[in-house]
């Protein structure tokens, strides 16, 4: 009996619902602490984040207008697919020099993460909106919107939890976003692509690259059509890069260095979301005729 | 007496009663012949050494010369600034200082007549606006944050935010004293201290204000103010120790702000540029939705960054809303800023002025029609008639760029999705107006439109406790109202 | 039905354009803030003279007294010299051929309230025969009012008919038709009730009777201005204004001086196609006069009271 022969998993990236190998045919073979190679992970190029931002411009009408009550079913349900999955992301995390209870902490924390952000999708609207009390007689509201299509560098230093962090923040607040995981750790990035594809998400919503910050954090950064940008390291080089990038489309910039993604307290909030969003304000006449009084 | 007839191509006519001048005295203000920089609650003549003029745009006569700070003078005031934020106002108790900002709210209301007066003569807006609206509005805008500073942690759920050290901040010629108020009052009330530069065309108000300031006994150091040009602004931005930069003022500078202040620390909002889309369906209330646009581009002769500069008009009503616009425009009144009947008074600079001419002549160029009032204009000074274009599409470059004067574009439409469409088909962000009597296509409109200021059924509205601020191109961060506080606190740790 | 029925095309009067209340409210304050000086003032002050329905509507009103308004009407202020008439005599039908005679061949014309003034509450044969005693009495102006009971039930053929038959009973006397827009409270209404009447053959539109409060007010005035400017775009008729009660100022009557030239032009701008409805303006605008010729403000001690 001849012992059965493991199907070994490619790792492809993921933009607009489908998962492509990376349009310049390159890949890279990052290693374990152990020196062994992970998997062939596509070494994703301009163009590869060029069709993820345009995935992203396409799928944003469709996301910011969903009721968000809807988003927040659409993230619980990442949860439970994660959740489903959680073996894999151990096998994953394990792979990637996590210990076993380490790894398990990881994607339970991750887990929760998820559902935090989901409970606020149709929450954060109602604590950081106001009703404006104009002198005139007007009725003048002031409200979160999303910014757009958000760039993110996830941060590198985590496999998972950095990821996850990053992304539901921006998703539950109705942006969509083109990811870049981390360089040295990138198979749970792939998976996670794979969890939300089967999670209702809209194609588009999240894109997913894998490949090097060095390479593409100019075109995350000074991409027009892109009107936020996230930055998790403490590169000064780079964020300075990133800023004067920025500057071409007034792209926002946002920094979250020096934030430990499995401290609970620390790394998740509403202000996570509303770091990017917009406040739009709406202003109308008030009718006030003749002399009738709510007096009662 | 006019005869009854069928033919409706006949005009009205608005000559009748010609308004006798009515000019405001301008015995109620004092401008000095010379103004030093308003440092450590001083007034210290430059290290520069030097001063330029600044004119009156409806005469083109000098007013008075103001100091040239150079980046010594900035660092002599980020000094001051410095100083006091660490000794002095961030270990004031927060009630305090929210009494120093009430006491020059009061002060500037007490002094409203001599501000107006001031605002009109240094930069050319009819002293009916200054009176009106900008003064008032300044000092509502101290009096609303003043109360403000002692109640921060109820503005941030969960957070205890803490201020950000020294602000420097740059603000633009059209809206002089009350953007030296969405400026300074907030940054006082979250606990910073300032360093203020007003635009080089129209610094007397806010020399007045500093003023008041010093008469107010605020601490010395904990406002500064500077005059100067450009390359004080870049000194300000450039300084090492400042904590944030709040500018008001062009997308093209503010562009190059951003770019500077990278791999900085400090914390940026800036407000800029816009080319709002302002909207009239066939069902809105017309005669108020044409006053609406009238107020959406010629209110303070079009120098406004959020103005209804795009028109869109249903076609259906096109022809009504044209010739009932037209009309408007012949009762408009432009001339001498001073009078209190002028509508529309002098464009700020000879400069911009240049820039209008110049947009005008593109649009003639791309074909576009034109239509002006047939008002004369003074002899002397910078002025321009209330002017429309038709025949304008998307692709014009009257219709894509601010020209930031008394310059409309008109666009007609079909279908609610169509304008949507058109008026979000722009990098700017910042404003737009809807005007329709059906509420559910007010809240479509509004949620569709990516801007941070939407007017539905008026135009041109502003309070202190509204947020303002753009979306996209026309910047980040927000002035006015609770959302105006983020701008000066460090609220995410 | 009156004649000009025939080459109009009645709208649906339900379609007839809103009004938005915040939009015209600052637009009707931003006349307030032009400046009226000098030469303008004195002009503006004596247009507005010529402007006056001098009025009385009382139930105590007798011969005596409105043969004096009559002569007040004639002589406002003879110690200023080169003052103008006012525009109209504005009284009860009972008082027209008093009023006709006190007046003679002076140009001052003799307006009647009639159809049941004020209320309407009356059946349409005797608001006929009302108008129809005026006329014959010789009233050059009937101010009818509209049933305003009707219109607020969504009766608007019956409205619109009950005005043309007045004015088919007013033969060559001019029509004012009263909407009373204090009782009609929403400028939507006052607009639709300014399009009934105006295609309906209404000659002139009038707020209202100075019996109910609010009566005039620059914004009423100015939604209805604006519907007349809209009726001569789409028909090229002009129709007049008058605004009645509540006016009693001189400034505010520069105001609306003021309003009508910026909102209708200069065509509007006499007695033909404007008037105040008004009994204590003209002494206030005299007094006003007065002080602008010696520079000194002044006592109703020398100003009569009729």
């Amino acid at each position: 009996m001849s012992t059965r022969v493991e199907v070994l998993k490619t790792y492809k990236i993921y933009i607009g619902g489908q998962f492509p190998r990376t349009e310049s045919g390159r890949y890279y073979s990052p290693k374990n602490k152990r020196g062994e190679s992970l998997a062939n992970v596509c070494l994703s190029s301009r163009k590869d984040f060029r069709d993820a931002v345009g995935a992203a411009r396409n799928a944003f009408g469709g996301w910011s207008g969903r009721a968000a009550f809807n988003r927040a079913q659409i993230l619980y349900r990442i949860a439970e697919m994660l959740e489903g999955r959680k073996a894999q992301f151990i096998d994953e995390l394990v792979k990637q020099n996590a210990s076993a209870k380490d790894a398990e902490r990881e994607v339970n924390l991750s887990i929760d993460r998820i559902i935090y952000y989901a409970g606020w999708c149709d929450k954060f609207q109602q604590v950081f909106s106001s009703v404006n009390p104009v002198a005139s007689s007007h009725f003048n509201f002031s409200v979160p919107e999303p910014t757009g299509v958000v760039s993110i560098i996830a941060p590198q230093n985590s496999s998972l939890i950095g990821l996850v962090s990053v992304i539901a923040p921006i998703i539950a607040g109705g942006n969509t976003c083109v990811v870049l995981a981390s360089e040295d750790q990138p198979l749970c990035a792939v998976t996670f692509a794979e969890v939300i594809n089967s999670s209702d998400v809209p194609g588009g919503v999240v894109n997913i690259l894998t490949g090097k910050p060095s390479e593409l954090i100019k075109y995350f950064a000074e991409h027009m059509d892109v009107n936020a940008i996230i930055y998790c390291e403490k590169d000064d080089a780079n964020k300075k890069l990133i800023q004067e990038k920025s500057a071409l489309n007034v792209k926002r910039a946002i920094f979250y260095d020096g934030v430990n993604w499995l401290d609970e307290e620390k790394s998740q909030s509403p202000y996570f979301i509303t770091d990017t969003q917009e406040i739009k304000t709406t202003w109308h006449p008030i009718e006030t005729v003749g002399s009738a009084k709510a007096g009662y | 007496m006019a005869k009854a007839t069928k033919n409706n191509t006949l005009k009205l006519k608005f000559d009748s009663l010609k308004y006798a001048p009515a000019p405001e005295s301008k015995s109620s203000a004092t401008i000095n012949a010379q103004y030093d920089l308003f440092i450590n609650g001083k007034f210290e003549r430059p290290l520069s050494k030097k001063y330029f003029d600044t004119i009156n745009p409806a005469t083109e006569e000098k007013l008075s010369s103001v100091a040239d700070a150079n980046a010594a003078d900035i660092d002599k005031a980020v000094k001051a600034a410095r100083n006091a934020y660490s000794n002095v106002w961030s270990k004031m108790a927060a009630k305090e200082r929210a009494k120093y900002i009430y006491r020059i709210a009061r002060m500037i209301q007490e002094r409203a007549r001599e501000f107006a007066v001031i605002e009109t003569l240094d930069g050319g807006k009819p002293i009916r606006e200054s009176r009106d609206i900008d003064i008032p509005l300044a000092a509502n805008h101290f009096f609303y944050y003043a109360g403000w500073a002692d109640k921060l942690d109820y503005a941030f759920p969960n957070q205890h935010p803490k201020s950000l050290g020294v602000a420097g901040q740059i603000i633009p010629w059209n809206f002089p004293l009350l953007m030296a108020a969405w400026k300074i009052a907030p940054a006082l009330a979250t606990g910073n201290t300032v360093v203020l530069k007003p635009a080089e065309t129209t610094s007397l108000s806010a020399l007045k204000l500093a003023e008041i300031i010093q008469e107010s006994d605020l601490p010395p150091g904990v406002v500064n103010i500077l005059t100067g040009a450009g390359a004080t602004g870049a000194a300000i931005v450039n300084h090492p120790d400042i904590n944030k930069i709040a500018f008001t003022g062009s997308t093209d500078v503010g562009k190059i702000i951003q770019r500077a202040t990278a791999g900085t620390n400090k914390k940026v909002t800036l407000e800029l540029g816009g080319k709002a889309a302002n909207i009239i369906f066939e069902d809105a209330p017309i005669d108020q939705a044409v006053e609406g646009i009238i107020n959406g581009i010629y209110f303070n002769q079009g120098h406004v960054c959020c103005a209804g500069s795009r028109l869109f008009v249903q076609e259906s009503v096109y022809k009504e809303v044209l010739r009932k616009l037209k009309d408007r425009i012949a009762t408009l009144i432009v001339g001498d800023p001073m009078d209190k009947n002028t509508d529309i008074g002098a464009i700020n600079s000879k400069q911009q002025l240049e820039t209008i001419h110049k947009y005008i002549n593109i649009g003639k160029k791309e074909g576009a029609e034109m239509f002006e009032s047939s008002c004369a204009l003074p002899r002397k000074g910078f002025f321009c008639r209330p002017t429309l274009f038709t025949n304008v599409a998307q692709s014009s470059r009257i219709a894509q760029e601010e020209i930031f004067g008394p310059v409309l574009t008109i666009q007609t439409f079909r279908t609610d999705d169509e304008v949507i469409e058109k008026a979000n088909n722009t990098p700017f962000g910042l404003s737009a107006g809807v005007w329709t009597d059906k509420g559910s296509k007010i809240f479509n409109l509004t949620t569709k439109l990516r801007a941070g200021v939407i007017w539905a059924n008026t135009y041109n509205k502003f309070d202190p406790t509204s947020p303002f601020g753009g979306y996209k191109e026309s910047g980040f961060g927000r002035e006015g109202g609770l959302h105006g506080l983020g701008a000066y606190l460090n609220v995410h740790s | 039905m009156a004649v000009i029925n025939q080459t109009l095309a009645i709208p649906d009067f339900s379609l007839s354009p809103r009004i938005d209340h915040v939009g015209v409210e600052e637009r009707a304050s931003r006349f307030t803030k032009r400046s009226i000086k000098a030469e303008t003032k004195v002009n503006g002050l004596k247009l507005t003279l010529n402007m006056i329905d001098l009025t009385t509507l009382e139930g105590k009103d007798t011969n005596g007294k409105v043969k004096q308004l009559c002569y007040k009407a004639l002589h406002l202020h003879d110690a200023y010299p080169g003052l103008p008439t006012v525009a109209a005599i504005c009284v009860y039908p009972s008082m027209v051929s008093v009023a006709k005679k006190a007046l003679g061949n002076s140009g001052v014309k003799v307006a009647a309230v009639a159809t049941a003034f004020p209320s309407g509450q009356a059946p349409r044969r005797v608001k006929i025969s009302d108008t129809k005693f005026a006329v014959d009495n010789g009233a050059d102006e009937i101010d009818m009012v509209i049933s305003r009971g009707k219109f607020l039930e969504g009766e608007y053929s019956f409205v619109f008919d009950e005005i043309a038959a007045i004015k088919e009973a007013c033969g060559n006397a001019r029509l004012k038709v009263i909407l009373e827009t204090g009782e009609l409270v929403t400028y939507d209404k006052v607009r639709r009730a300014s399009d009934i009447a105006m295609y309906a053959g209404a000659d002139f539109i009038k707020t209202s009777t100075g019996k109910v409060s609010p009566a005039a007010t620059m914004p009423v005035t100015l939604v209805m201005l604006e519907a007349i400017r809209d009726f001569y775009y789409k028909t090229g008729k002009m129709i007049a204004m008058k605004p009645a009660g509540g006016i009693s100022k001189s400034k505010l009557a520069l105001h609306y001086l003021v309003m009508l030239q910026e909102t209708l032009g200069e065509a509007w701008m006499n007695n033909h196609w404007f008037r105040f409805g008004a009994s204590s303006l003209a002494n206030d605008v005299l007094m006003q006069l007065e002080k602008e010729r010696t520079g000194v403000y002044q006592s109703a001690n020398y100003f009569s009271i009729d």
